[in-house]
């Protein structure tokens, strides 16, 4: 019965819980005597069945004896006097409604079966079995709980997915602006690099350029400096500037004009006179070993075994033993002509001389030397500038400026000895006399054509002339000429430079060829980047702070000293201050004492001719008294000011009503008591504003009209009057402010734009906007960046890069964010 | 394909802590040298934006604007923002801060732009400023300015009041016997000349323009009886019959309103956009021929000896029947009143031949002089000179309201006796009307230095007075606005509910609130005899009222059995025994 209930119990309340659990307690005791019961009434029944059956009356009065009998021990007795009705047990329709309202028990069928079936009693060990475990499901629950249930949940679950939007709904409502559609581009002029951040490479000419662009380091978006002009801008000063372009633009002359130089010779057909030239540059070599042998035989024997080896290659190879495709030639041609025999024959006999083992190294020099002197220029162009600043990169090894230090450089040139070399002590050898003598021919043959073109080209002139001595005197013109404009352009502090240039000690020019071709070449490496540098820069800020500070401080400099020296003038000067100001203080006028006091007479100069002012004072005084005898005007305006005051005052209520409690009628008067009783006093009103003033009366009526146009209510977010009314303390219009603040205070909250979509925010904004909206129009911008600076630029920045976060990042984010929220 | 996804890495990317490394290099060798510089570059450093160069702004950010000039314009107290807890208050209130700030800033930065500057006559050591003479003055400065002193023998028609248009430009002269002339008083051009032939009173310019567009120029003449209108050709366009023996009139610019005062008493406000009067106050203080207006905030105040009324001064609004404010100045009655641009002080001249400043915010006197003679009428410049005149004489004093004054700052005679003086604005120029004609008098440092274009331009062709025009008219100023107190307006209204709608009632002159009275339909065939009428009427009678007392009963009858369910749900277990005895 208990768990029939059981079953009907629904998964409430805890209240109901509890009561279950009551009457499961309750419920061992109350089956044991319910069990009790029923076999009792098993017994009966049985009896009663077998009744119906026999109708045999000994059986019956045989069993009540047994009755008798079992209820004479007195504790199995049971009270059959009480009736019940029959409806209750027996029905109409002979079935036993006994138990009508409760189930059929297990046990109630288990009964039946009797103890004595030993093949049941398994059976019914398993019922009984089943019977403990109590498995009963519970009910569905009713469809309308279910939707309730499922409601909550949802209703859960979305208030914490809407919760995600909670930030950009504030940020929307705070902001001073929205333009819609959201996120649009700003628009006007955007910063190349975004544009060029979503622009890919197409096309390979594209990316080459692109190669090019990145490997240079060359900014491709902003106007500004290269690295390279960076570092140079930090290394340089102006005056190095200035120096350094100076040197840059000699270089580039000097170099422009060897270049032309050499073009120019190379040009030369002539065959006798480049053999020539080989030659005394053969014989220099050979000098110039000489001489290295008596100075530094180390050196000398060095060479040696240079030459050495070039014969042992010779050797090796067959270049001068005619069997190259130009000795076959010209051995077909050796028959007919003799130029070309000739040529066959010399180059056999280079072939001996190199193959020849000499004791004395004379002849054999090497092409690689030649060609290198060729090329060399005059050390001076690239002699090293004795610089004042060793930190300065820019300014080692450069140029020297000095024109006093040239006539020795050009006298040391690679090429003076072979023309001017007739000072020196020469072995007198007549080739050398006679190609001296060819070059020379050539050279004024050259000249005489040169002054042709002169005459058309006269600017060229100096450039492009280059006889052989003539051009040395040219060129050392020239490079006097760049000398002085380098000087010129250095102008600005040549003293100072010079004096150091001279205290450092000069750079040793008597050393090693090898040693200053050594130097020549590392400057020709360097030379091109050099070269290639454009300046743009002359000035630095840094110079104009220097300059500006050093103007501040000489401003200042004065200043402490006149206050040194005028000290006594100085506080001279301030005590009158002090004491004027003490007499200002003083002058300020009090009221009282103005009301009190006789007024000011004023003395004028130019007196009003109309009216005589012989009159005196008092005599004044008796004539307005005398007009205004009849009225005493002043206790007439008191009187009237105390009128108004007890009029302003509030009232005090009176709510006596004569008659109650006492006599009335005619005449009589309630109570002072009553009165008292009765009487609502009033709160005093604010001040006065003319309290104080005894002259004026200030009308305390309320302005209706005004108060129809003043705000009553206090408005939403601020919590006191005062609050508000600072709040709007500053006017909005034109007329108190410049166009732009007018134009800033009154921008509309709401901006959409005319003919456009405005979609509802999106997903992809929500991770955007966790940011704090960046939604300020240009004008804004401007004006706001007095503030913020810094940050605004920032923000711009990182904008982009934000649109372009992939979706990924914007669900990781969310998932975190819903985490944490869980 | 090369993406250029990526932000590209930019050469200072890795060059920014080079140069940061750089500069602090620099900074410790300076230290050697000179150490309050190297703070100070520290601080610009700290304030300043970098550079890509490295350098760093020596001026960074915008230029910071003094503080005398920012007073200038500041408005009022700020409000405490930092003493609030986060929230949309304190962001409001930043916000707002933040933009007044700026407006300030602004302001301050264009007053850079008032380039003029206004100076005072000097003598020589020993020279007083007040006995030098006009011929030597209008000899010493330059032919434009020396020309403006000048004087117009009109000896026929009697003492002249004059008036100047607000921009400076235009003299109105009004004869007492009748004679009216406008012109062009720099270039000395004649607009019109009339005779009214009658005797007039006051004239007083209607600045130009108005709501009749036919009209260019306008001027308002007091005559005899009526008030009139003219244009600037003398043709009469209106004769006011309502504002009848006006003696003097006042104008405010920014609210087209015409104030009069006539000698029975009446001050009436006349609308001369719409051309409708806008008040009539009787103010009980008999003739009224003394009147000036307070410019900052448009009262007009009023002067009257003492006799019918116990006062001698008093401050009218269009919007109140009684006086903002009585006073009493001078024994005896006031003569003359002027009032500063500002609205800061006033100065009166009564019969007493004393001259009293007030200080017109809390009415305190500030200072009283005694002059030989009492000043007939004064007038204030835009700087603050005072003009007063007795007799033939013109005084002008400089300072009369900051410090006591011993002496006048100029001084002159007129030919004849003085009737009207009024310094001309954006001129250094006191006009003076007299029985002999009108004198330009130079008074250096007078006028406003510096002239708002928009407002009132001495140089403005007719198409920028048409658009100017326009735009007054858009920006008039409702007479109710008219109040002691400008700055009220931005108050909270503290009134309670009822006092204001009693306001509203009066105001309207019903009640918004009140429901309509039930009047029974006429119905035909006999159904709308007095019976029936009465019975239909007694069935709506009170109907409202029925239907509160039948829903408060309903709702006490709800409660009630709620209650008692309550009561017997609760004590149906736990009573006891005793309990039913309780009532």
């Amino acid at each position: 019965m208990a768990k029939t209930r059981k079953i009907c119990k629904t998964k409430s309340g805890a209240a109901v819980n509890l009561l279950s659990e009551s009457v499961e307690s309750n419920r061992k005791a109350v089956e044991k005597t319910m069990e009790e019961e029923e076999e009792l009434f098993h017994t009966e029944y049985a009896i009663s069945a077998s009744e119906d059956e026999a109708q045999s009356d000994d059986e019956r009065k045989h069993c009540k004896l047994l009755e008798a009998i079992s209820s004479l021990d007195g504790k199995k007795r049971r009270k059959l006097a009480e009736r019940s009705e029959a409806s209750t047990q027996v029905s109409e329709f002979t079935v036993s409604a006994e138990g009508a309202g409760e189930k059929i028990d297990l046990k109630d069928l288990l009964g039946t079966i009797g103890p004595a079936a030993s093949s049941m009693s398994s059976i019914k060990k398993q019922l009984n079995k089943l019977q403990y475990k109590n498995k009963t499901l519970e009910l569905p629950l009713s469809r309308q709980e279910t939707e309730k249930i499922q409601r909550v949940v949802a209703y859960e679950k979305t208030s914490k997915k809407v919760t995600r939007w909670d930030h950009v709904v504030r940020q929307n409502r705070k902001a001073e602006q929205l333009v819609f559609p959201l996120n649009q581009e700003p628009g006007g002029i955007k910063p190349v690099e975004q544009v060029v951040a979503s622009w890919k490479v197409r096309t390979p000419l594209e990316l080459e350029i692109f190669n090019l662009l990145h490997k240079n380091k060359q900014p491709v978006t902003d106007p500004i400096l290269t690295p390279v002009e960076e570092a140079s801008l930090r290394a340089m000063s102006l005056e190095e500037a200035k120096m350094r372009r100076a040197e840059l633009q000699k270089a580039r002359a000097l170099q422009s004009y060897y270049e032309a130089r050499a073009k120019r010779e190379r040009r030369i057909k002539s065959k006798k006179y480049h053999r020539v030239l080989k030659k005394a540059k053969r014989k220099e070599v050979l000098k110039e070993f000489e001489e290295l042998r008596k100075t530094n035989p180390d050196a000398a024997l060095e060479e040696l075994k240079k030459m050495d080896l070039s014969r042992v290659e010779e050797r090796m190879s067959l270049k001068h033993q005619n069997s190259g495709k130009w000795a076959k030639s010209k051995a077909i041609m050796a028959k007919y002509d003799d130029e070309a025999r000739k040529a066959m024959q010399q180059q056999l006999e280079v072939n001996k001389e190199l193959t020849q083992k000499l004791v004395v190294p004379s002849e054999s020099e090497g092409e690689e030397p030649e060609e290198e002197e060729e090329e060399v220029l005059p050390g001076f162009v690239n002699e090293a500038q004795p610089g004042t600043d060793y930190a300065n990169p820019w300014m080692q090894g450069k140029l020297s400026s000095d024109p006093a230090e040239l006539p020795g450089e050009a006298g040391g040139e690679a090429e003076a000895p072979a023309l001017g070399g007739a000072g020196e002590e020469s072995e007198g050898e007549e080739e050398e006399e006679e190609d001296e003598a060819l070059l020379r021919e050539f050279e004024e043959r050259r000249r005489l054509r040169k002054e042709q073109e002169e005459d058309i080209l006269p600017a060229e002139v100096d450039k492009e002339d280059a006889g052989e001595e003539k051009c040395e005197e040219v060129e050392e013109e020239d490079v006097s000429e760049f000398n002085s404009l380098f000087q010129r352009l250095v102008g600005n502090k040549p003293k100072t430079q010079v004096a150091k240039r001279a205290a450092r000690p000069p750079a040793p020019q008597g050393e090693g060829e090898s040693q200053e071709q050594g130097k020549e070449d590392s400057e020709e490496r360097e030379e091109p980047p050099l070269l290639d540098e454009t300046l743009t820069r002359v000035q630095t800020m840094e110079d104009l702070e220097h300059l500006e500070r050093e103007e501040t401080l000489e401003a200042e400099v004065p200043e402490p000293e006149s206050t040194v020296t005028g000290p006594g003038t100085e506080t001279e000067e301030e005590k009158p201050a002090s004491k004027a100001v003490k007499r200002k203080r003083k002058k300020v006028i009090d009221p009282e004492e103005v009301l009190t006091r006789q007024a000011k007479v004023i003395k004028v100069p130019s007196a009003p001719t109309a009216i005589e002012d012989e009159e005196g004072d008092e005599e004044q005084k008796m004539i307005i008294k005398e007009a205004f005898a009849s009225d005493d005007v002043i206790a007439d305006f008191l009187k009237d000011k105390q009128k108004q005051t007890e009029m302003s005052k509030p009232k005090d209520v009176d709510l006596t009503l004569p008659g109650w409690g006492e006599w009335g009628g005619v005449g009589l008067k309630p109570s002072k008591r009553k009165r008292r009783r009765f009487c609502i006093k009033a709160a005093p009103g604010p001040p006065r504003r003319d309290r104080n003033l005894p002259n004026v009366i200030i009308s305390e009526k309320r302005d209706a009209s005004i108060a129809a146009h003043q705000v009553n209510d206090l408005p939403f977010p601020f919590s006191n009057p005062t609050q508000f009314e600072r709040n709007i303390r500053a006017p909005i219009g034109h007329n108190w402010n410049t166009q732009r603040t007018v134009q800033k205070l009154t921008a509309p909250k709401v901006i959409t734009k005319m003919g456009t979509i405005i979609d509802p925010i999106d997903e992809e904004d929500l991770a955007i906007d966790k940011k704090p909206p960046v939604k300020l129009r240009i004008a804004d911008i401007l004006l706001t960046q007095e503030k913020k600076g810094k940050k605004n630029t920032e923000r711009k920045d990182r904008r982009p890069q934000n649109k372009r976060r992939p979706q990924k990042h914007i669900d990781k984010n969310q998932q975190q964010k819903s985490k944490k929220a869980a | 394909m090369l993406c250029l996804g990526q932000a590209p890495k930019r050469y200072w990317d890795s060059q920014a802590e080079a140069g940061s490394k750089g500069a602090g290099e620099g900074q410790v060798t300076e230290r050697a040298n000179q150490r309050p510089e190297k703070t100070r570059r520290k601080k610009i450093e700290r304030r300043g934006k970098k550079l890509i160069s490295g350098k760093v702004d020596p001026f960074p950010g915008p230029a910071p604007v003094p503080k005398e000039r920012r007073q200038k314009f500041e408005r009022g107290q700020k409000n405490e923002v930092r003493s609030l807890s986060k929230g949309r208050l304190k962001d409001r209130l930043s916000k707002t801060e933040e933009k007044i700030d700026l407006a300030l800033n602004q302001a301050a930065r264009s007053d850079l732009l008032l380039a003029e500057e206004a100076g005072f006559l000097v003598g020589d050591e020993g020279e007083d400023t007040c006995t030098i003479a006009q011929d030597d003055i209008a000899e010493a400065v330059d032919i434009t300015s020396g020309a403006k002193y000048f004087n117009l023998s009109l000896s026929q028609f009697g003492p002249y009041r004059i008036d100047y248009t607000r921009n400076g430009r235009h003299l109105l002269l009004g004869g007492r016997l009748g004679h009216v002339a406008s012109l062009d008083w720099q270039s000395k051009q004649l607009q019109s000349e009339m005779n009214v032939m009658e005797s007039v009173n006051d004239v007083r310019r209607v600045l130009e323009g108005e709501t009749w567009l036919h009209s260019e120029n306008m001027f308002a003449v007091a005559q005899r009886k009526w008030l009139y209108i003219y244009d600037n050709q003398g043709v009469e366009l209106h004769c006011v019959k309502k504002f009848n023996d006006v003696l003097r009139m006042e104008f405010l610019p920014y609210h087209f309103l015409l104030a009069t005062a006539s000698s029975t008493g009446f001050l009436q406000y006349l609308d001369v956009s719409v051309g409708r009067e806008v008040s009539a106050i009787c103010t009980k203080n008999g003739r009224l021929d003394v009147m000036t207006q307070n410019q900052s905030n448009a009262v007009v105040h009023l002067g009257h000896p003492t006799g019918e009324s116990e006062t001698d001064g008093t401050l009218w609004s269009p919007n109140q029947k009684e006086p903002l404010v009585k006073m009493l100045c001078h024994r005896g009655g006031v003569r003359a009143i002027a009032v500063d641009k500002t609205g800061t002080y006033m100065v009166t001249s009564g019969l007493d031949r004393k001259m009293k400043v007030f200080d017109i915010r809390s009415f305190k006197p500030l200072a009283s002089y005694l002059l030989p003679a009492g000043a007939t009428s004064m007038t204030m410049s835009q700087r603050g000179l005072l003009a007063t005149c007795c007799g033939d004489t013109v005084q002008v004093y400089k300072d009369v309201c900051s410090t006591p004054v011993s002496r006048p700052y100029m001084a002159h005679h007129a030919p004849g006796r003085v009737w009207g003086v009024q310094f001309c604005p954006y001129e250094d120029v006191l006009g003076i009307g007299h029985g002999d004609g009108f004198t330009s008098m130079l008074v250096p440092g007078a006028g406003e230095a510096n002239f708002d274009a928009l407002d009132s331009n001495p140089f403005r062709s007719v198409k920028q007075r048409q658009e100017w025009e326009v735009k007054a008219l858009l920006d008039k100023i409702q007479p109710e606005l008219i109040t002691l107190q400008p700055s009220k307006l931005g108050e909270l209204d503290t009134a309670t509910y009822q006092q204001r709608h009693k306001e509203r009632v009066e105001r309207l002159g019903f009640d918004p609130r009140e429901k309509e009275k039930f009047e029974p339909k006429l119905k035909m065939k006999g159904r709308s005899s007095t019976g029936s009428v009465q019975r239909r009427k007694k069935k709506i009678k009170n109907e409202d009222q029925r239907e509160l007392i039948k829903q408060s009963l309903e709702m006490k009858d709800r409660a009630d059995k709620e209650r008692k369910k309550e009561e017997k749900m609760t004590s149906l277990g736990q009573r006891s025994a005793l309990e039913r005895f309780q009532k």
